[in-house]
């Protein structure tokens, strides 16, 4: 008797529990953004540095949530049914899929806000180990022999896909815009890369406290934090003579806010990234801020380097990702592990 | 003659010596580690670590859910070896296999079958959002999950238990006149407890450590659907190590103290019949 007792002393309690959990969800409005792997720390502080505004000007107690991922499996859950009221991702590609695929968000998103809808953008450069001791100084010298490279899996990683076009980028431009050439130096490349992580943290995480390969491939504000964080490791950051021009983008979807209610305050949110203010937050967490004022003030930070985009030199992202990651692309026909 | 017995002596005491570095360096080494990671600088961080809200919330969660998987395994788990055990029915032998998928299938598969089932795109998911109701990358997800790979945990230990006890005392209680609840209440329930609780503390400790089937279908919605392995990841992977680690370490100290319950009971009841045959 005392077992059947205590059995429904506990479903008791658990359903208690339970109830308790969902009533406090409801007390205060709640918005959920969905990112990518390396804006952690930037959308933390941007949830505390808005939130306040936000309940000066309309009373209302707003909490933010988050949830961080590769930006491809973050697209993914979305798309499968994780009700993120606005998505901030890697790639503008992860927010068409959303749009594609669950159809939650019209496909003209991106030209709701400014500046294609990023409001901050950053590139991809080198982190190496303290003293740079394999000399790496530019894309030619991560294919020397004996030269490993840490760089997360463009199936999966947004980071990754910028970091294997900005390869790219330099093969065409040594090869002087031919294709074949710019193919056979990402082909090289992926030889020196031992192990692929599904997001860019984790194989950040990899390289600087794993301490696996000489040279990590990673977002230009990654980079930074790493050094910062790892200060123990004396890590440093090489700028390669061409990269690319990343501009990862934010979107309100609408049909979770649409059902959640929370339109106003999703779109409040978005548009504070575009404020002086909000761009202060992204330049403080190294990414580069698209306002020329405040992008002067950081101007020692950020140094000015040869950037193509995606856009211009790639075709926009539909024909990138077609070209060069869905199925039987030119990541799959040249990455063959264990070669 | 005396040598062969030395020699196996020898051979015996080595072994033992084997068994015992090999738990050592494998085992308690990264045990040891993690604690001294964790309380290494002192209590004052890791008390700061655990007070804060997301370890608040994903150490609560990771209660309730096993506050919810193990009475449900309890139930499941008892009513399943008490019919597989005294009875003979067609399926029989099915209902055994069944309840060791959650055993065979990768945790990660299973996680996804539900994404697939109740997630937004999938077969049910549709109308479950449609009546206002989430279950994947939220806490029924979760819970769900965690019962399915616990389940097989109940019933495994039990139906040996009560194979080997037999039916003799049951039949005997129904010829006396007791009736079917009564048999259950004071003969079959009583003669299995230990194994019972047994079950129950092993289902408790997965429940609290699964990682791969929560972490497909949790969101990663950080103080709302990381339990406390899932948090524990997030904090790695934001280079706080000692928050990480001393999560961790109230992680494993849940499982020793549960593990120690366990032992516990072996030791108090070796020469209990129900325990026997351990």
């Amino acid at each position: 008797m005392k077992f059947h007792l205590t059995a429904l002393g506990l479903l008791g309690v658990a359903l208690l529990a339970l109830s308790a959990l969902t009533a406090q969800a409801h007390g205060e409005t709640t918005l959920l953004n969905v990112s990518y792997d390396p804006t952690r720390e930037f959308y933390a502080e941007v949830g505390k540095v808005f939130g306040p505004k936000w309940k000066a000007e309309t009373g209302e107690d707003a909490i933010f949530q988050t949830s961080h991922g590769g930006s491809g499996a973050q697209a993914r859950a979305v798309i499968d049914g994780l009700e993120a009221d606005v998505v901030t991702l890697a790639l503008a590609y992860d927010i068409d899929a959303i749009a594609d695929k669950a159809k939650l968000l019209p496909k003209d998103w991106q030209a709701r806000l400014p500046d294609n809808s990023a409001p901050y953008t950053s590139t991809i450069v080198f982190l190496v180990r303290k003293g740079n001791p394999k000399g790496i100084h530019d894309w030619a010298d991560l294919v020397k022999p004996g030269v490993s490279v840490i760089t997360p899996n463009p199936k999966t990683s947004g980071g990754a896909r910028w970091n294997y076009l900005a390869a790219w980028a330099y093969g065409l431009k040594t090869g002087d815009g031919d294709e074949a050439k710019a193919r056979a130096y990402v082909a090289d490349l992926f030889k020196h890369v031992p192990v692929l992580d599904t997001g860019a943290r984790g194989a950040t995480i990899t390289f600087a406290q794993r301490h696996q390969g000489d040279v990590l491939i990673a977002w230009e504000n990654e980079a930074f934090l790493a050094a910062k964080e790892m200060s123990r490791e004396s890590l440093e950051i090489v700028v390669p003579s061409i990269s690319i021009l990343a501009e990862p983008t934010v979107a309100v979807v609408d049909s979770n806010v649409d059902k959640h209610g929370t339109r106003k305050l999703a779109e409040a949110y978005l548009n504070f990234l575009y404020t002086p203010e909000g761009q202060e937050l992204a330049a403080k967490h190294y990414f580069r801020p698209r306002q020329a004022e405040v992008a002067a003030r950081y101007a020692e930070r950020f140094p000015t380097l040869d950037l193509v985009t995606i856009d211009h030199d790639f075709g926009g992202w539909t024909a990138a990702q077609a070209k060069h990651f869905a199925d039987g692309g030119t990541f799959d026909q040249i990455y063959k592990p264990g070669q | 003659m005396a040598t062969s017995l030395q020699a196996a002596g020898f051979a015996r005491r080595g072994l033992i010596a084997l068994a015992f570095l090999l738990l050592l360096v494998f085992l308690v080494a990264p045990l040891v580690l993690v604690f001294t990671r964790a309380f290494g600088d002192g209590l004052a961080a890791p008390i700061a670590a655990l007070r804060e809200p997301d370890a608040l919330a994903a150490i609560r969660l990771t209660l309730l859910v096993a506050a919810i998987a193990v009475p449900l395994n309890l139930v499941f788990g008892l009513a399943a070896s008490w019919a597989i055990a005294k009875f003979r029915f067609a399926g029989r032998s099915l209902l055994i296999t069944l309840i060791d998928l959650p055993l065979s299938v990768s945790p990660v598969v299973s996680g996804l079958v539900y994404v697939l089932v109740f997630g937004a795109q999938g077969l049910l998911g549709p109308w479950f959002t449609a009546h206002g109701i989430k279950i994947v990358f939220a806490v029924p997800g979760i819970v769900l999950a965690s019962v399915f790979v616990t389940l097989p945990f109940v019933a495994r230990e039990l139906i040996p238990l009560m194979e080997a006890q037999g039916r003799l005392e049951e039949e005997a209680a129904l010829t006396l006149g007791a009736n079917g609840w009564q048999t259950f209440w004071r003969i079959t329930l009583p003669n299995v407890r230990w194994g019972l609780l047994y079950g129950v503390l092993l289902c408790n400790a997965r429940a609290m450590g699964e990682f791969g089937a929560v972490s497909v279908v949790s969101g990663h919605i950080r103080g709302m659907t990381n339990t406390m392995p899932l948090h524990i990841e997030v904090l790695y992977n934001e280079y706080n190590l000692p928050a990480a680690f001393t999560v961790a370490a109230l992680l494993a100290l849940l499982a020793l103290v549960t593990l120690a319950a366990k032992s516990l009971l072996e030791w108090h009841l070796a020469d209990e019949p129900s325990t026997s045959n351990r």
